[in-house]
């Protein structure tokens, strides 16, 4: 292969480098007016009184904007849950919520304006913790039963308590034998924090409405998901609606679904004109974060070293709003689950309102948040037995083939290889001395969410091609292996293939940018419309130079026929189609793939100081086939480092008042040059059996699962137990003082 | 209030609110996009420009206290062959990925590498330390680095 399997340099690094890459913020439009939002400063209160007059009295306000203001629409949104209004109406749910925006010609005067609001609360209790929630006495956060979103799967179903969504398995292979006095038993309970994605670039929306058409520029990964829940929202028909993307400042799932472009379209339909709405991390942080968690899990193995059962109760704080939480708890529930051959398993996982800031979709959730419970049960299996940790997970991991949960695609990787490399990798062996300590870890994580990917490759009058496809580059280089993918397959070189940004106006339809499924489901697409492309140059070859078929190929951008060839641009201007929806050929099992979860991690921590040192961390690859493996590398690195932060002391904290306290990268830091391990190695491993693109399947989630669970087993290891992450130097020495 | 600064090379005269941040002049004013603003109290640096040679945070910069100085963005030494050598580096390691934090570790590159003060590794890690990135994990980064400053990588 020429292009596809080669560690290119991606083509968009110069513009990034040189500031001529345009990202949301630097967008501008004509006569456009500037939005700042009023936002509550309490968790939980009723709305008594908003006095806007001073505000509108600012010199240079156009308009402020209200939920009064929204009375034509039906002004709830939410692809999951329709539970969130545009603006508050009479009642706020957690702090941060927006309550009014203000749109003026400069932003200064929209700042002021803001602060001339008068807002009079009237304080509720809020709910600030998944168990005060979920008591059966704790008042409701939303009252009436949750209406479904429009991207809701038809088989939800909701209950009418805070916890409003759950995720159940209950499974049994094997009956108990009655030999229960010979098995061994580890039952804990488990925390993990609130934490914030922190997409360096803050989240920005242009929006204009002019009565009955919508136009965006949004920083989204999900663009056609944004498009049908505006046009639902603003009761208009979806091709009335236009959503572009410029180049996104990394997401990691905070700019998935719809976040910030209701209430600009809101502001711009009132002001009736262009308005510019830029988030600062402040309103990022309330506007979506990794879901916090309580958990208990019991693990049972018997005296031979079979893993038994598995029970486990989960409580996720999807906060004042579903946003993605219901697809969180679903996948946490999957991770809890645990890629071994169970007699029985059963989980319960729930979705929980509370009066916090609203969790959604980072990078890896679900198996971030579970994966380092059942690794570290099975580590404390493995101690009470007297076994190698290693090898009590190798006896009894699934093999390819298997299935893990009742209606689920069966296990498509070798798990017990992928360990292996690890294994081999990090160096395992006997214990290290001292407060030294290993960890390795398995597990697996859908991946894929949908096989709604369709692309569109154009053969352009200069010879050139344009790759029309809806994913987004937010940074982990879909444009640059979806070029690969369509040079490989016309046979030219990469510095002819463009792809181009979205606009739904004209890109064809993709779901999302997220589930890992770029390269292994838009990339399908692209693979099919490049092969479609190709054969129509070809067909054209022999319709019009009567060129035999069966010897007519492409080759450097040429249509080759024995001694004949003609540049390509010569058939004029011609495309191909292409459509990913094979994947889902003969009603194939959810999800398209399993992205496996495999990592280990090597640590030192400092007993006087609680430090923990990384000392190596290696992850494994399953990607089936590595188009890029550069790119690979990079997506495991930038994951590992995103654990380091999560594992070891990102921490969203909130006051007794439901008030974010650390609401600045000076309070709540994330890692630096300085914290990157030792030593990290990405082992790729290139099974060719992957659903996608020459047999590619995803990659760039894996690691939190995988890295998180590797580190929390290694720092056990070396002798420190930790039940609540993250696994901060306060906690580990408070942890150390209290063994002794 | 009326400031003169000289921006990549050109005097502009600018009539300035007493408070203006240098990185929304830049910005707003001068259409210059390359600095970007993220944290807003120079913790990640992407905001990073050159006032008189040195880097600055932008977005905690006064306007004014540039007036009369020299001040660098990312599109003027994007002209120049040292920023060819970086980001023939950067490229060749692909180490930046959404690249929003990208024009802020250039910037502060620029000094450190013109004046040759990069000796080793742990020169690189320690000069860095005040450029977050959320996408890569550094390392490939810090290799770039180390090779336009001709260090041993290890």
């Amino acid at each position: 292969m020429r292009s596809a399997g080669r560690s290119l340099p991606r083509p968009d690094l110069r513009a990034k480098l040189s500031g001529e890459a345009v990202f949301g913020a630097d967008l501008a439009e004509p006569g456009m007016l500037h939005v700042r939002l009023l936002r509550s400063v309490v968790a939980h209160a009723r709305i008594v009184s908003l006095d806007l007059d001073a505000a509108r009295q600012v010199p240079g306000v156009v308009c402020v904007v209200t939920a009064a203001d929204l009375a034509d629409l039906d002004p709830m949104w939410g692809h999951y849950v329709r539970d969130r209004p545009i603006l508050a109406d009479g009642v706020v749910r957690f702090a941060g919520e927006i309550v009014a925006a203000v749109a003026a010609e400069t932003p200064a005067a929209a700042a002021a304006a803001v602060a001339e609001i008068d807002v009079e609360y009237d304080e509720l209790p809020p709910l600030l913790d998944v168990t005060a929630a979920v008591a059966p006495s704790a008042p409701r956060v939303h009252s009436g039963p949750p209406r479904p979103g429009f991207a809701c799967p038809p088989s939800a179903v909701f209950g009418d308590g805070n916890d409003f969504y759950r995720w159940r398995v209950a499974h049994t292979r094997v009956e108990p034998s009655g030999a229960e006095d010979k098995l061994v038993t580890v039952a804990h309970e488990y925390a993990f924090p609130a934490v914030y994605q922190y997409a360096m670039e803050p989240h920005a929306v242009i929006a204009e409405h002019d009565g009955d058409r919508i136009r965006v520029s949004s920083t989204c990964q999900h663009p056609f998901l944004v498009r049908e829940e505006l046009a639902l929202l603003f009761g208009l028909p979806v091709d009335r609606v236009r959503v572009s993307v410029p180049f996104i400042g990394g997401g990691f799932g905070s700019k998935s679904y719809t976040k910030m472009e209701p209430v600009a379209v809101a502001v711009a339909r009132q002001a009736g004109r262009p308005v510019k709405l830029v988030n600062r991390v402040e309103d990022a942080m309330v506007t979506t974060r990794r879901h916090g968690m309580r958990a208990r899990m019991r693990t049972v193995a018997d005296r031979d070293g079979r893993l038994v059962s598995r029970d486990a109760e989960i409580w996720l704080d999807t906060g004042a709003y579903a946003d993605n939480g219901p697809t969180v708890t679903m996948v946490a529930g999957m991770a809890a689950v645990g890629p071994y051959r169970w007699d029985r398993v059963g989980v319960d996982a729930a979705c929980v309102y509370t009066n916090l800031p609203p969790a959604g979709s980072y990078r890896g959730f679900g198996a971030a948040h579970l994966q380092w419970i059942g690794e570290s049960q099975v580590d404390e299996l493995a101690e009470i037995l007297g076994m190698d940790r290693l090898q009590l997970r190798r006896q009894n991991l699934l093999a390819r083939g298997e299935t893990m949960i009742p209606g689920t695609r069966p296990i498509d990787a070798d798990l017990a290889g992928d360990l292996a490399a690890v294994a081999d990798r990090l160096g395992w062996g006997p214990p290290l001395p001292g407060r030294q300590g290993r960890g390795i870890s398995v597990g697996v994580s859908p991946a894929g969410a949908s096989h709604h990917s369709q692309a569109r490759v154009e053969l352009r009058g200069d010879g050139r091609v344009a790759v029309r496809v809806g994913t987004q580059e937010i940074g982990q280089g879909a444009r640059t292996v979806h070029a690969q993918i369509a040079a490989e397959v016309l046979d030219l070189p990469l510095d002819r293939v463009e792809v181009v940004p979205t606009d739904t106006g004209d890109t064809p339809y993709d779901r999302s940018t997220g589930a890992s499924r770029s390269t292994t489901v838009a990339g399908l697409a692209v693979q099919r419309a490049s092969e479609d492309l190709r054969a129509a140059l070809l067909r054209t070859a022999v319709e019009r130079w009567g060129v035999d078929p069966a010897v007519a190929t492409l080759a450097g951008g040429r249509i080759v026929a024995g001694d004949r060839s003609w540049a390509i641009e010569e058939v004029g201007a011609c495309q191909g189609h292409g459509d990913a929806g094979e994947l889902a050929a003969g009603g194939a099992t959810m999800p398209l793939f399993w992205e496996v979860c495999v990592a280990g991690a090597q640590v030192t921590v400092d007993p006087d100081t609680g430090q923990i040192e990384v000392r190596r961390a290696v992850t494994a690859a399953d990607v089936g086939r590595a188009l890029n493996p550069s790119l690979v590398e990079r997506q495991d690195e930038g994951c590992a480092l995103q654990v380091v932060g999560n594992a070891l002391f990102e921490e969203m904290r909130f006051s007794e008042e439901g008030v974010l306290l650390n609401d600045t990268l000076l309070d709540y830091r994330i890692p630096t040059v300085a914290d990157v391990p030792h030593e990290m190695a990405c082992v790729i491993i290139e099974n060719g059996d992957g659903p996608g693109p020459f047999g590619a399947k995803g990659c760039g989630e894996s690691v939190f699962g995988g890295l998180v669970a590797a580190l929390v087993c290694a720092v056990a290891d070396a002798g420190v137990t930790v039940r609540e992450l993250p696994m901060s130097p306060d906690r580990v020495w408070h942890a150390i003082r209290s063994e002794s | 209030m009326a400031a003169r600064l000289t921006v990549n090379g050109e005097a502009r005269e600018l009539d300035l609110a007493d408070n203006a941040l240098l990185l929304d002049v830049l910005r707003d004013e001068l259409g210059l996009i390359g600095a970007k603003r993220s944290c807003d109290v120079q913790v990640c640096g992407t905001c990073t420009v050159l006032v008189d040679g040195t880097p600055v945070s932008s977005c905690c910069f006064l306007a004014h206290d540039a007036a009369g100085r020299e001040v660098q963005t990312v599109e003027g030494f994007a002209l120049e062959p040292l920023w060819e050598e970086l980001a023939a580096a950067f490229s060749r390691h692909n180490a930046f990925q959404c690249g929003f934090c990208a024009p802020g570790f250039v910037m502060t590159l620029k000094p450190l590498l013109a004046e040759r003060r990069l000796r080793s590794r742990a020169d690189v890690v320690a000069e860095l330390s005040g450029n977050l990135c959320r996408c890569t994990g550094y390392r490939a980064i810090v290799d770039a680095v180390c090779e336009v400053a001709g260090v041993d990588p290890s």
